[in-house]
């Protein structure tokens, strides 16, 4: 069964049949990575950019790596910011991207929107590589394949999403995800940090961390960023730490056989403790390797929308 | 000159007319309205059979853009569109480049005003020197040289001693303090109304608390000074119920509302489409019901358009970053007739009183706002059988940024006359 789209914008608008099949063509591509050739020629002759409007190393390094595995040609346009200002320029820059032929545009931007505005102004596909307080499609599909490998199922799982879930693209792809999925998702953090509208999402909310855990199969920590301090949201990173940061202590509220999972990069000591992050339950790292799996997945779907998903190689 | 406009459908709440009837001119003045008024020689007659004729319709909130950003709007444009859109008056905002916080600036307006020879234009004035929110401008200057309300819109007032001294000296003139209600703190860097549809879509919210503390400061100000205050574009469910009961204690508040307020909210938002992103943010559903409510029950006392033109290529910014405001002078009208009237929300006399009497009082235009014997010969022909379509490129104004594309309306402005002269016809292209 193909993918039948030809952009990846948000989890918002794909369908648990969709999701379904990117996490099982990812399962099947994570093997790939083990080999001591670890390239494959389904995208010989694509054209991959990614456009950075915003720094990255993981995800950028993750799109470049998943896109170099199928044989894709990677081109990487890290724009800042700054001199990003004028849409029009983002516009104007894609159209001429667009002229150079490519089959995808891999797109970080620090404003929500921007993929879904390219997507209008191009013929090749566009990705959604994090878009401001948006949405990160990607790292909520490689946490659901995380999740998965370990537990082998998402429905009926208790996920705790904890941290700064207001201004979270991670919190709101992951929250769209696994509840089409199945999974009791509950968000927890500061009331500054976790709005009320988030009721809207088929999800609980607390402002307890030990509810939130309690008996949970999973725990999704989110970055804090420092300057969110002087914004107000929380007095001191010493009192966010007590009252939401996670430590062995909290952690024994969860299930026995809990995943303790954070997008990076961790702040250690603020949303979660050093033990935690390199302890036992800890799959941090293992989310990076599923990272570039998903996201070969995904380029080969969007990229190569009559394959087949039955991928035997060699 | 003597002009007889015979068998319209005269709506006139000023002097309780509401059904068909004749109407003379003479002289730039209304000489008479009357069930049938018989021709006389060397009259000029006009055939208005089917029309809605209403005193010529009074935007109170518009900005032209002129001095500073004639790329978006000129007073010649914008009073164009204004005329095209059954405006014969138009209020036109401070937040021009420099700044209209002075006589010089205010005269220079109401001289393009005339050299552009269409809309009546009556500026208003800043409350602050370069609506800084610092020091009071020079009122009385621009008072003398045709100013009729202080306004620091688009820049709120943080100061809540800058604005009661503001009313306390306005008093002096009666004249309306108008304020763009917004707590700058509360409002932060948000670029849609907070609510649901900006956690969905990911952009930072501004609640309409940012509004309603201003509107409460406003209000107790307003009871303090008794001086004559009018809430710009209001937008929510609680400024309006503050509004409510400042009215119901007698206390000297106004307010107005823009027609996307009432047809649009924060729901309709799609693909970042910056045409939908303006200050007041568009509402909740339950902040447009009341504001329905609010027209219906009387406690509204004006629509305004905010028409506030926006060059395209800003417009282009992503939403976060993009501009604030949209186009109105052309659009109101027929989104008025058919998303207020057609819908039975408020009826033609009710619909006059919002968009012509009320602003005509607020704004102290003595001969306006009327259609009673001896007032300007302002006039609005409208007929409301024709269904239209918005598009952009028919647009008068030299902006294009409007979210009403391609909709469509019914009503369609076919004349509109100021002093008794025409400065836009088009009786026989529609006809």
């Amino acid at each position: 069964m193909p993918l039948n789209r030809r952009h990846l914008l948000g989890i918002e608008d794909l369908d648990p049949v969709e999701i379904e099949l990117i996490l099982k063509t990812g399962e099947s591509f994570r093997e790939i990575s083990a080999r001591p050739i670890k390239k494959v020629p389904a995208l010989r002759g694509k054209t991959i950019i990614n456009l950075f409007f915003e720094p990255s190393t993981r995800t950028r390094s993750s799109f470049e790596i998943a896109a170099k595995r199928l044989s894709a040609d990677t081109v990487n346009f890290s724009h800042s910011s700054s001199s990003a200002l004028k849409g029009e320029t983002i516009i104007d820059t894609v159209k001429n991207l667009q002229s150079m032929a490519p089959d995808a545009l891999v797109v970080r931007h620090p404003a929500s929107g921007i993929p879904l505005v390219l997507s209008k102004h191009v013929k090749c596909c566009v990705i959604n590589a994090g878009d401001g307080m948006h949405e990160h499609p990607t790292q909520a599909l490689l946490d659901m394949m995380t999740i998965r490998e370990h537990k082998q199922k998402l429905k009926g799982l208790k996920v705790a999403i904890i941290g700064d879930i207001r201004h979270s693209r991670v919190a709101r792809s992951n929250i769209y995800g696994l509840t089409k999925m199945g999974a009791k998702v509950w968000l927890c953090g500061p009331p500054t940090l976790l709005p009320r509208e988030f009721e809207q999402f088929d999800v609980r909310l607390t402002w307890d961390i030990r509810e939130a855990l309690e008996k949970a199969d999973v725990a999704i920590m989110l970055r804090i960023q420092l300057e969110r301090q002087g914004e107000n949201f929380f007095p001191s990173v010493k009192e966010y730490f007590d009252r939401f940061g996670l430590d062995r202590d909290k952690l024994r509220l969860a299930k026995p056989d809990v995943l303790v999972m954070h997008p990076g990069p961790i702040n250690r000591g603020v949303e979660i403790s050093s033990e935690v992050a390199d302890g036992e339950f800890s799959v941090i790292l293992e989310q990076v390797a599923n990272g570039i799996a998903v996201r070969m997945a995904l380029l080969y779907l969007l990229l190569l929308p009559g394959a087949s998903t039955q991928v035997v190689w060699d | 000159m003597t002009i007889l406009f015979r068998g319209a459908h005269i709506v006139d709440p000023g002097s309780n007319w509401d059904g068909l009837g004749d109407l003379l001119v003479e002289n730039g003045r209304i000489a008479e309205v009357r069930k049938s008024l018989p021709p006389e020689k060397g009259w000029e007659i006009i055939d208005a059979a089917g029309l809605i004729l209403t005193p010529g319709l009074i935007d109170m909130h518009v900005h032209l853009r002129e001095p500073g950003r004639e790329d978006e709007e000129t007073i010649e444009s914008g009073c164009r569109s204004a005329v095209v859109g059954g405006f014969s008056s138009v209020a036109c905002m401070p937040n021009t480049d420099p700044v209209n916080d002075s006589e010089t600036v205010t005269r220079f307006i109401l001289e393009k005003a005339r050299a552009a020879g269409t809309a009546n234009v009556y500026p208003v004035g800043a409350i602050s020197k370069g609506s800084r929110g610092e020091q009071l401008a020079e009122i009385g200057e621009m008072v003398k040289a045709g100013a009729r309300a202080i306004s620091d819109d688009g820049h709120p007032i943080m100061n809540a001693q800058l604005m009661r001294r503001a009313m306390e000296y306005a008093s002096m003139f009666d004249i309306a303090v108008i304020d763009h209600c917004e707590d700058t703190y509360l409002a932060a860097a948000g670029s849609m109304n907070e609510g649901r549809a900006s956690v969905r879509l990911g952009l930072s919210g501004m609640h309409s608390c940012a509004e309603d503390v201003q509107v409460a400061r406003d209000v107790i100000l307003a009871e303090v000074t008794g001086a004559r205050v009018h809430i710009a574009h209001l937008s929510s469910a609680r400024s309006l119920s503050m509004v409510s009961r400042a009215k119901e204690k007698s206390a000297p508040v106004t307010c107005e509302v823009t027609p996307h307020h009432l047809i649009l909210t924060d729901e309709d938002i799609v693909d970042y489409d910056t045409n939908f992103k303006m200050y007041p943010p568009l509402r909740s559903r339950a902040d447009r019901k009341a504001l329905l409510a609010g027209l219906a029950d009387g406690t509204i006392d004006a629509i305004a358009s905010d028409h506030a033109p926006h060059n395209a290529d800003e417009k282009m910014l992503d939403f976060q970053n993009a501009p604030f405001g949209i186009l109105g002078l052309e659009t109101t009208l027929p989104l008025a007739v058919t998303h207020l009237v057609r819908k039975k929300v408020i009826d033609w006399s009710r619909l006059v009183e919002l968009l012509s009497r009320n602003p005509a009082r607020i704004l102290k235009l003595e001969s306006k706002g009327s259609l009673k014997t001896g007032s300007d010969a302002d006039i609005t022909l409208i007929d409301p059988r024709i269904s239209w379509t918005i598009e952009r490129p028919k647009l008068r104004s030299r902006s294009r940024n409007t979210p009403f594309e391609g909709w469509k309306v019914y009503g369609r402005c076919v004349g509109t006359m100021v002093g008794g002269r025409w400065v836009f016809q088009e009786l026989n292209v529609a006809r």
